[in-house]
């Protein structure tokens, strides 16, 4: 596939930096919020997908790292279970920070209020470590679909 | 056969109006000790304002650590699959 038209290009360039903010945002905010790691992480990947479509796939492959798409990923994962066993003292996946005072330690008030960003404890890094671990986990299968078909061609 | 098979179907559709007709209303639950809990609780326990993340990444916390093991999995096949080098 060769890259698109100059028109889409630049609307691709121009679009990517808020599609990856917006995934961010999900990511971050996934305790106050509808959202979180997974859906975050889907729309960082997304992203990705629009470069490929938009520009080359030769292009994207040679700027876009398998080898850092992997560690970030095998990080993320490792957070996560970290995360879970740091409070193994009561119990496997118990929140030790919620309403301890540290990060993200605030308690909250019963009802409906507009939130705050320092509450939730564990939450908002679990989200952090999914978000991670789903963006880079699908970029990868969308980057190696692209190449292998890429590869495919070229042999023909 | 066609007229045998549009019988069955017929018969597997009217059974599932008649399972639509008694079917218990949705947003009334028999057992409601878990929701209550949950809505009631959510927020001072965890101090989360989002009760869906509180219990996906807390309560439930060892589901969502199998789907990330599902897709690590997902990964690595697809990794296996097209990460080798082709030979020209």
């Amino acid at each position: 596939m060769r890259e698109m038209s100059r028109i889409v290009r630049t609307v691709s360039h121009i679009m990517f930096p808020f599609v990856i903010m917006f995934g961010f945002y999900l990511v971050v905010h996934g305790h106050l919020t509808p959202g979180g790691g997974f859906q975050g992480g889907a729309i960082i990947a997304s992203g990705l997908a629009l470069l490929i479509v938009a520009y080359s796939r030769s292009r994207v492959k040679k700027v876009v790292k398998k080898e850092v798409l992997t560690t970030i990923e095998s990080s993320g994962l490792l957070m996560f279970i970290g995360l879970a066993f740091l409070g193994i003292g009561a119990t496997f996946f118990y929140n030790f920070l919620a309403n301890s005072g540290i990060i993200f330690g605030d308690s909250v008030a019963y009802g409906i209020n507009p939130g705050n960003l320092n509450t939730a404890g564990t939450l908002p890094l679990m989200s952090i470590a999914v978000g991670l671990e789903v963006l880079a986990g699908l970029s990868i299968i969308i980057l190696m679909l692209a190449i292998g078909s890429l590869a495919g061609e070229g042999s023909r | 056969m066609r007229r045998f098979a549009l019988v069955a179907l017929m018969i597997v559709v009217s059974f599932l109006f008649f399972g639509m007709t008694i079917m218990h209303p949705i947003g009334k639950p028999i057992l409601q000790d878990m929701d209550n809990y949950f809505i009631t609780h959510a927020q001072e326990e965890t101090g989360a304002n989002n009760v869906v993340t509180s219990i996906v990444f807390d309560y439930r916390g060892f589901d969502t650590l199998g789907e990330a093991t599902v897709l690590f999995a997902a990964v690595s096949g697809v990794a296996m699959l097209f990460g080798r080098r082709i030979r020209a």
